[in-house]
């Protein structure tokens, strides 16, 4: 066991974020988080990064404690080291070329000669698929898919042994999309690397992952193998991997409230399949709060 | 009976509301002073990233010279007039050079130049902190281990306290050119009765004290930019908003200090 995560409770005012949160990730393992935008996964993916501390519960990294109520933010920069990230949009800074965003954590964290820095630029960058050349291009100069590129060569090039991705497909298209899940695995294999990924992107996620944990309104209702999530009969679960808008009502309350569908008259969606172990849920009936008709204006004496 | 407890809730409601933008205004007025704190404790440590801070200065100080000196110019031409319009008939103009000389060292190039800094300084810092922010760069250098305060704030703190200074220096000898030229083109004045009435009463320490203030002026428009860069919230709305109290509340804090300045130096 490498990172363990125990009871971690999040909350901003009066909204609940993470609700007793329990994970556990083994060395070498690609664990994916997946689950619905909003669902809390970016939040526990910044518990995990120390750029957020919770409220209750803790993380531990090796069985020792790096994040609880009462961890301050310098505490966390001794383990910070070990741990890489790429963004969401790869965070480069805007107002440094390829080779300075490599260069800059190397030139202020390490005692590296000017030549070792370049060797160190050049290997990650070749790692990541880019050429030495990039090193002169400006973050404003790249592609979505070559942001992602350098962002993860930039996390690299530190040579972390956990590796953190925020949703690192979803501003690509398929084929880059494909190269990004190619490069994951292949730095795990290659390096040897712990890679967490959150994601709610379930292709990229059944490729990569080892191990796979779903969030949902800040709870993880499942954990288990991509094998495992296929099997599952929680009809939430199997909506979620389907890529299902809604399972068993075929019109939305936009539909409904607007009055183009006659209350009393819905029944369940014929368009959309039922999953894999929960055909029971089409043929549960339906049933629509009671409405008032709207009052309409008499036109005759006022009060 | 139903209006004096109307009247009771909303007074209550004000005083509700009252207390809470006050705590606002406590917390914001600590965390202003954090950062301050966290800034000057990194002074030191730019000796080892001299290149950013020299770099910061060029862009932040040198290319402002344009600006400062449009304004200056017609800040001495403008200062050169009015005093000629409110002396005539009652002051004699071999006071003029001394008027004009006084006020624009102590109060009118320092503030002004100051301002318009601010206007184009704080902004810069606040949209730039902001919008890094906003793109995650920030989270970047924190897990990074990168101190933002270090390498994105101080560098710009010295080199405002640097080159503010330079620029008021600069912008008094443009407000005396505007001055003269207006005295020699436009106005019923000798040059020479106006260039004898600024040696009458001049003082070397208001220019020492006007040139130095603006040195405590330079580090205020660099914290307050980057203290709304770094509590920016919302997109391009926040970076905004940001940008426009940064500019707001620098100015505000500059003419704060100038009088409080002017209290100690008097």
């Amino acid at each position: 066991m490498l990172l363990k995560i125990e009871h971690l409770r999040k909350h901003f005012g009066n909204q609940i974020v993470l609700h007793d949160v329990n994970l556990v990730i083994n060395k070498g393992e690609v664990l994916c988080i997946i689950g619905q935008s909003g669902s809390g996964k970016t939040v526990l993916f910044r518990h995990i990064i120390g750029l957020m501390f919770p409220d209750g519960g803790r993380i531990l990294l090796e069985n020792e404690v790096i994040s609880s109520p009462t961890t301050k933010p310098s505490d966390f920069n001794k383990v910070r080291k070990r741990f890489g990230i790429l963004f969401q949009g790869a965070a480069l800074f805007d107002s440094m070329n390829v080779g300075e965003n490599l260069a800059f954590p190397l030139r202020e964290l390490t005692n590296f000669t000017e030549k070792e820095i370049n060797r160190k630029i050049g290997d990650s960058l070749e790692k990541v698929g880019l050429k030495e050349e990039f090193k002169t291009k400006m973050p404003s100069e790249l592609s979505g898919g070559m942001r992602s590129r350098v962002g993860l060569a930039r996390a690299i090039v530190m040579e972390p042994e956990i590796m953190l991705y925020d949703e690192p497909t979803s501003a690509l298209d398929p084929i880059m999309t494909d190269k990004v899940n190619d490069l994951i695995l292949s730095l795990r294999e290659r390096l040897n690397m712990t890679s967490i990924v959150v994601t709610h992107d379930i292709g990229s996620a059944y490729k990569i992952a080892d191990k796979m944990a779903m969030i949902h309104e800040g709870k993880i209702i499942f954990s288990g193998t991509p094998g495992e999530i296929r099997q599952s009969r929680n009809p939430y679960i199997q909506q979620f991997i389907l890529g299902q808008r809604k399972r068993v009502y075929a019109l939305d309350e936009a539909e409904t409230y607007a009055g183009k569908v006659e209350l009393g008259k819905l029944k369940p969606s014929t368009k959309t399949q039922p999953a894999v172990g929960s055909e029971n849920l089409v043929n549960k009936k339906f049933e629509m709060p009671a409405r008032k008709p709207p009052r309409l204006p008499t036109g005759g004496k006022g009060r | 009976m139903i209006y004096p407890l109307r009247l009771v809730a909303s007074v209550g409601g004000a005083a509700r509301l009252l207390a809470a933008k006050g705590y606002r205004f406590v917390l914001g007025a600590h965390q202003y002073g954090r950062l301050t704190k966290q800034t000057l404790v990194r002074f030191p440590l730019i000796v080892k990233n001299l290149n950013i801070t020299i770099s910061h200065m060029y862009t932040l100080g040198i290319e402002s010279i344009p600006l400062v000196t449009m304004i200056a110019l017609f800040l001495g031409s403008a200062t050169v007039t009015q005093a000629v319009y409110q002396m005539s008939g009652m002051i004699p103009f071999r006071y003029l050079g001394a008027l004009v000389c006084k006020t624009t060292v102590t109060e009118l190039a320092p503030v002004i130049t100051s301002m318009v800094f601010a206007g184009r300084v704080a902004t810069g810092i606040a949209a730039e902190v902001a919008c890094m922010k906003n793109s995650e760069q920030l989270d970047a250098m924190n897990v990074l281990r990168l101190d933002p305060i270090r390498y994105l704030i101080v560098p710009k703190t010295v080199a405002c306290i640097v080159m503010l200074p330079v620029l008021v220096i600069w912008a008094n000898l443009m407000a005396f050119t505007g001055a003269a030229l207006t005295v020699a083109l436009t106005v019923d004045v000798t040059m020479h009765t106006y260039l004898s009435g600024k040696k009458i009463f001049f003082d070397a320490i208001d220019v020492y004290v006007g040139v130095g203030k603006t040195a405590i002026f330079g580090a205020i428009v660099a914290i307050t930019g980057a203290y709304f860069g770094f509590t920016a919230k919302g997109g391009a709305e926040g970076v905004g908003n940001a940008t426009t109290k940064a500019v707001v509340v620098s100015a505000v804090l500059i003419l704060v200090f100038d009088f409080v300045v002017a209290i100690l130096v008097m």
